[in-house]
């Protein structure tokens, strides 16, 4: 409070000492809480991850760490259980992200028209969102039953004999993926959603003019529109599909993301090294493996979408 | 007014420092749960997985009448795979841990070889004096190297054969108890019946559940399954291994398991469902069956010996973590539930046989009309008794867990047998390499 006492009436004559040096260090106290929580939740762990991971360190004797240098990055590319969870990781990325992303375009398109009840559908396609992963997850895994689920009995009915949702490759991932679509399409449709209200409305009536269909409207004109926020929700679903876990995690509460590891996820696979072998130093292997995957998946869309607006602006 | 302003300005600073301050401060503090010695009153927590039924039978009430300074707090994880995992992890920490923890016999050779100096020995408190009460294996298994008393033993797991008398009657096979040990004396003779099943059985209706249950109850049978005495990893070419998974891949290829893996919710639905017709079941499976089967299952299910002969599969011990808040009043609580007659009321209740010696003796003409009235006190006291002594590893759970996994690859997806075998030698490695 020496600060309310040295605001003198007259503020022109030379500013106290104190003063002076509140007002170099004050912005650093107002950015200090973003960067002290940073740091500490943040940067702290990242680095601590890297040095945890050049060591062999067990859970079970943390006090006992002994150097392994890179020995824990190399034995990942002889790791025949890495490879599969990456691919798996890829597969189920691509299964959920595509179908995710065109579904929530078509959802938006419909929802950018005057419809009846267009506020209580904008909502509703925002609600599997707003559910917990486990939750949904719990839902779906008995919906997915192979013995008594409601999917196969809905395949029954059509003549199709029950699949085993849980140990077949290609089944489980599709069943996995569906989760993970429908808790993300709707807030994806959202998000176009606003994209193509900033799109002028101009545009469309001169397409209507020139006698353009809907479908030309939307190819036309909608999806230049949107391109920056198809590469937001690119981006942003790359992220998400590498760091997949509570989904695959809980289909069948299995660490191991199925009896043969038919879809492990890296998330699930670094949890399943940390948290169910114990093996830290692995785990933090694999997490910062993770980390550069999608620092290089981002940079080369970054590097796509740049070259490609550059040709834009050059035609 | 440049008073005022600066006035404002500088108290405004000096919030956003404080507010920085307080985040920080907030970070580093925690609060704890149970926090109540202050007025004499005494919360034990007690963490446990799968069904150790204290609840059930009453005894946490029973022991808060005798205690009436003592209040007991019991969470519980269904899936001992789950609970082990969250277990290290708060033991690693140091924080989080209940006053009383239970461990499951496949666990207690890493307490005991890994984890002593994370948990209390308990003849610090007397345990030595209840030495003589306990199975002298049971007690054996959870002393540490320098004689540590690490836990103590709660119940043993004496294998039988539970089957479903109505299903069996419906396929023409024989139901009664004594007629049935006869029949499959043998593991043989149990395959043999399956074929019979299975040739009249409804449809929807297996012989066994699972190939990987078949399995886990056969290596009950033996002395060294994944370990020998020294410590060292043997499974791969133990015999005894070799013939379990050879009969199991044999009831796969025969058909005979509804192909459920044990613990998953397909598995606990089959129960009311009758998806199969017999359970190798474990003294402690009894409580499961009831549980999961319900009502409408009483009288329907019944237990006849174990084919092959007597087995152990399973059976817990109770521990006080080091990290524990009221380890005296823990160890007095684990003393009284562990005692012979508490193991009893227990047996009575939920199954769980008993590992103190006084209670066998107790229950020794128990019967049990949820399973037609089956002497269960005779049938598993029997196996208790002719059941070897197991040669314990660290990584005992594990190994069963790879190569169970492995038996359902061959029997849900069609993996071909050595294939899964090797499997289940990779998937070891990673854990234990």
């Amino acid at each position: 409070m020496t600060l309310t006492a040295s605001a003198r009436p007259n503020p022109a004559s030379r500013p106290s000492s104190i003063r002076r040096v509140w007002r170099q260090l004050s912005p650093y106290a107002y950015i200090a809480p973003f960067f002290s929580l940073f740091a500490a939740f943040g940067l702290f762990p990242l680095i601590y991850t890297a040095y945890v991971s050049l060591y062999r360190v067990e859970l079970q004797t943390p006090g006992d760490m002994e150097w392994r240098g890179l020995d824990n990055y190399t034995a990942l590319l002889a790791d025949e259980f890495f490879w599969t969870s990456l691919r798996n990781t890829f597969t189920i990325g691509v299964l959920s992200t595509v179908p995710q992303l065109v579904m929530a375009l078509g959802l938006a398109h419909v929802l950018n028209y005057k419809l009846r009840g267009r506020t209580f559908f904008r909502t509703a396609i925002l609600l599997p969102y707003a559910t917990s992963v486990a939750a949904a997850t719990l839902v779906f895994a008995q919906l997915f039953g192979r013995d008594f689920g409601l999917i196969n009995y809905g395949l029954g009915l059509v003549g199709i004999s029950p699949v085993d949702w849980q140990t077949g490759t290609v089944a489980s991932q599709i069943a996995v993926s569906t989760i993970v679509i429908w808790r993300w399409t709707g807030y994806n449709a959202l998000i176009y959603l606003a994209g193509m209200q900033s799109i002028p409305h101009e545009l469309y009536e001169a397409a209507e003019m020139d006698g353009a269909s809907r479908w030309r409207q939307f190819v036309h004109v909608t999806l230049p529109g949107l391109r920056p926020t198809i590469v937001f929700t690119v981006i942003v679903s790359t992220i998400g599909a590498t760091q997949l876990f509570g989904e695959p995690l809980l289909f069948e509460g299995s660490v191991s993301g199925g009896i043969s590891h038919q879809y492990q996820t890296l998330g699930l696979y670094m949890y399943e090294q940390g948290w169910g072998f114990f093996h830290l130093g692995r785990a933090a292997a694999i997490a910062w493996v993770m980390f550069l995957l999608i620092l290089a998946l981002v940079g080369a869309n970054a590097l796509i979408t740049r070259r490609h607006s550059r040709k834009e602006a050059g035609r | 007014m440049p008073t005022a302003r600066a006035a404002k300005r500088a108290a405004f600073r000096l919030g956003a420092v404080v507010l920085a301050g307080a985040l920080l401060a907030a970070c580093g503090g925690s609060s704890d749960g149970a926090s109540d010695s202050a007025n004499g009153k005494v919360t034990i927590t007690v963490d446990l997985f799968g069904s150790f039924g204290y609840k059930e039978a009453g005894l946490y009430a029973e022991y808060e009448r005798l205690h009436p300074n003592v209040t007991i707090k019991q969470t519980d994880t269904e899936d001992e795979a789950d609970y082990w995992r969250s277990l290290q992890t708060r033991l690693a920490g140091g924080a989080g841990l209940a006053d009383v923890q239970g461990v499951e016999v496949g666990r207690i050779a890493s307490v005991t070889q890994q984890q002593a100096d994370k948990f209390e020995d308990l003849r610090k408190y007397g345990a030595d004096a209840l030495k003589g009460q306990f199975a002298e294996a049971k007690w054996a298994a959870a002393t540490g190297r320098n004689g540590e008393v690490l836990g103590l033993g709660t119940d043993v797991g004496p294998e039988a054969m539970c089957y479903r008398t109505d299903l069996l009657k419906q396929a023409g096979l024989p139901t009664d108890r004594e007629v049935l040990s006869k029949r499959w004396a043998t593991w043989d003779g149990y395959l043999e019946l399956g074929r019979q099943y299975k040739a009249k059985a409804p449809s929807k209706s297996a012989w066994l559940d699972s190939v990987g249950s078949l399995f886990s109850i056969m290596i009950g049978q033996e002395e060294e399954r994944y370990y020998d005495d020294s410590g060292a990893l043997i499974w791969e070419t133990n015999p005894a291994i070799e013939n379990a998974w050879n009969a199991s891949i044999e009831a796969s290829e025969a058909g005979l398991s509804a192909k459920l893996d044990q613990w998953s919710p397909q598995w606990n639905q089959a129960f009311s469902a009758g998806s199969f017709a017999t359970l190798p079941c474990p003294a402690w499976m009894l409580g499961y069956i009831k549980g999961q089967a319900g009502e409408t299952g009483k009288g329907k299910w019944d237990i006849a010996a174990l084919p092959g002969g007597a087995g152990n599969w399973g059976g817990s011990y109770l521990a006080v973590p080091r990290a524990a808040k009221h380890k005296k009043e823990a160890y007095e609580l684990i003393k009284w539930l562990t005692a012979p007659e508490q193991q009893s009321k227990i047996f009575a209740k939920q199954g769980n046989f008993p590992s103190a010696t006084a209670a066998i003796a107790q229950i020794a003409d128990a019967t049990d009309p949820y399973f037609s009235g089956a002497p269960i006190g005779r049938i598993f006291g029997e196996a208790a008794e002719a059941a070897p002594v197991q040669v314990l590893g660290v990584h005992d759970q594990n190994v069963a867990q790879q190569i169970t996994n492995a038996l359902s690859e061959v029997e849900r997806k069609g993996t071909k047998p050595d294939k899964a075998w090797e499997n289940a030698k990779k998937g070891v490695k990673n854990i234990i390499g």
